[in-house]
């Protein structure tokens, strides 16, 4: 097969919707996703992730731009594309109605799978996905999780090359998501290529390796989560200090010791300064507030989190908030534990 | 853990039709499934003609004339067969929208199989809802004093010609089902059904009604139908001079096979190119 290098292409790829609120359109969208890799597509709502993902599988035509997927072209040979492909959609694509079981014994037919290996293969994905003790009640009656990880083992009855996971943990709650996440980074390991779409920064960090920022219909910058990371320069020392007074007497430290312009949140007490050289910056800021006797609250290095470079790279951040203050809640807050309410 | 390899699609016209049917099949035991794991749904779609026909026959069955004088319910059965093929588009519309909605449809275009087999299974499937619905309302006719009084042979053609009926609504809703983008859009369609089994002879003479209301009445596919299964069945009807009365049996056949050479080829094509 001719896969061998990029399991998924496209070019220039355009879908206008005329105006339609019904989904995002795609404006020059380009892609190369080497086999056996995560690829992450992130951006907001309305950047066209959705469209995508439903173009390259062959659920929409384009209107201009070429795509491939597994070596075959999208828009000529849909059949051969769909031979190959899994797709595990925003909402669980399976049949409320039936059970577990017999969902998966269905969809094991439709793959063409004798009678005998869909059963097989059901109580395989049952065993594997932990659903063996539900495979016998309706999926209505099952969590958001187990219908997700239904939808899930839905997608891989037969070994697809290529999978497409459009926002998998959208409506999850932390440990369904953490089973959904080991889930797709087991096939990742069994050599499946996959693309993976999510507005979650935290979920494209952990697992993809490489990430393509979508914003307004096209691709903003791809990368490693690294090298996003370092696109946007430095890192960060976050403080946060126990008292206001504290606040303006450290405030002329981080001016002097910062890369950049520090950014001063002052009712949450907390400062942000760019550094150019990581550990010596540290030991500086931390050396001029013991001079000064500041004790500060917390003290932590940190990378910038994805939520700022996509921000950065996008300028959503210009839109949506206003410059200065608010932005520098978003850089300050997001050092706490990589959150990702700001982006959302 | 061994993942079975996708088996390829298979070179043969032949062999490809195979897999369309089987593939058809699947999708027709599906909604059989749904039948035995919620059998509510489907026994109040089969009893609601026979409530239907107790409301009518009840509350209004003394107040209107009938033809030939002999009881309402002689009269009314074989128009109430025939609406309750009408009904049947309702659950084939609820079906194709709410698969639309849930991802179900997305999910079977997603997977290499042939596009005619989804369509098929559901119109295999509601076919056979439309059977046992049909036999329940014969069974409930039958108890209220209803009798056909042809031979063997013409109750079968009614019953062949009530199946046509609903086999031309089946693409009909399989049609609205797929652009209805929604559960709201069909409950709008749900509640025009009603005008369209009133705006016919089912109930009453559409002599009765102003000029231009009874000739859309009496054109009505359900009305021709009702008219020809009366006639088969030997019950009562309306009868009349115009055209459309006299060839009833005619239009009958010709109603639904131009409704399905309509719709099908629309239905099929929809579905296809559910591609915006």
């Amino acid at each position: 097969m001719r896969e061998a290098e990029s399991a998924i292409t496209a070019q220039g790829v355009r879908k206008n919707y005329g105006g339609q609120p019904s989904g995002a359109g795609l404006n020059g969208f380009d892609l190369r996703v080497p086999a056996g890799s995560v690829c992450g597509l992130l951006g907001p709502n309305g950047a066209g992730k959705t469209t995508a993902v439903r173009i390259l599988s062959t659920l929409l035509s384009m209107d201009a731009g070429r795509a491939s997927v597994a070596g075959f072209d999208v828009r000529t040979q849909g059949r051969q594309v769909r031979e190959r492909i899994g797709l595990v959609g925003q909402y669980a694509a399976v049949d409320e109605i039936l059970t577990g079981r017999q969902n998966l014994v269905m969809f094991g037919r439709l793959n063409h799978l004798s009678a005998a290996a869909a059963r097989r293969r059901a109580d395989e994905l049952l065993e594997r996905f932990s659903l063996t003790e539900a495979a016998g009640r309706p999926v209505s009656g099952y969590s958001g999780g187990m219908r997700r990880r239904l939808d899930l083992a839905a997608s891989l009855i037969v070994s697809p090359p290529v999978l497409f996971v459009d926002e998998p943990t959208t409506g999850l709650d932390p440990a369904a998501r953490r089973e959904v996440w080991a889930a797709v980074r087991e096939l990742v390991d069994a050599g499946t290529t996959v693309l993976l779409t999510t507005q979650y920064l935290e979920e494209a960090d952990r697992l993809a390796d490489r990430i393509s920022m979508l914003g307004a219909g096209r691709v903003v910058a791809e990368g490693s989560p690294d090298e996003l990371k370092s696109a946007i320069g430095g890192d960060w020392i976050d403080l946060v200090l126990s008292e206001p007074v504290d606040v303006e007497a450290a405030r002329p430290i981080a001016a002097r010791l910062a890369s950049g312009e520090p950014l001063v949140d002052g009712p949450a007490r907390r400062i942000g300064i760019p550094v150019a050289e990581r550990t010596r910056a540290l030991i500086q800021v931390a050396t001029a507030l013991n001079e000064a006797g500041i004790e500060p609250e917390d003290i932590m290095l940190r990378r910038p989190t994805l939520d700022e470079v996509f921000l950065h790279l996008t300028g959503e951040g210009a839109a949506t908030v206003p410059a200065g203050p608010a932005r520098t809640g978003v850089r300050v807050n997001a050092g706490s534990g990589n959150t990702t309410e700001e982006s959302r | 853990m061994s993942m079975p390899a996708h088996p390829l699609s298979p070179g043969s016209p032949l062999s490809r039709l195979g897999w369309a049917l089987a593939d058809a099949w699947t999708v027709t035991l599906r909604d059989l499934n749904h039948w035995v794991l919620r059998p509510g749904t489907v026994i109040v779609g089969w009893l609601f003609p026979v409530m239907i026909v107790l409301m009518f026959g009840g509350l209004f069955g003394g107040a209107i004339d009938t033809p030939g004088g002999s009881g309402y319910f002689e009269f009314l059965m074989p128009g109430m067969f025939a609406l309750t093929m009408l009904f049947g588009l309702e659950s084939t519309m609820m079906a194709v929208t709410t698969d639309a909605a849930k991802g179900v449809t997305d999910r079977f275009r997603s997977l290499p199989m042939s596009s005619s087999a989804v369509v098929l299974g559901r119109c295999v499937a509601d076919m056979l809802n439309s059977v046992v619905g049909l036999a329940v309302m014969v069974g409930a006719g039958l108890a209220l004093g209803w009798r056909w009084h042809g031979g063997i042979g013409a109750a079968l053609a009614a019953v062949g010609l009530l199946l046509l009926l609903r086999f031309a609504l089946l693409w009909v809703g399989i049609f609205i089902g797929l652009v209805a983008g929604g559960p709201e859009v069909v409950t709008a369609v749900q509640i025009l059904v009603w005008p369209v089994g009133f705006l016919s002879n089912v109930f009453v003479d559409p002599a009765t009604m102003s000029a231009w209301l009874g000739a859309i009445a009496a054109w009505n596919p359900l009305s021709v139908t009702a008219s020809a299964v009366r006639e088969l069945f030997g019950n009562p009807g309306y009868g009349g001079e115009s055209w459309i009365a006299q060839n009833a049996a005619l239009m009958s056949v010709a109603w639904p096979l131009l409704i399905t050479a309509v719709f099908l080829p629309l239905s099929v094509r929809t579905f296809r190119k559910l591609k915006g």
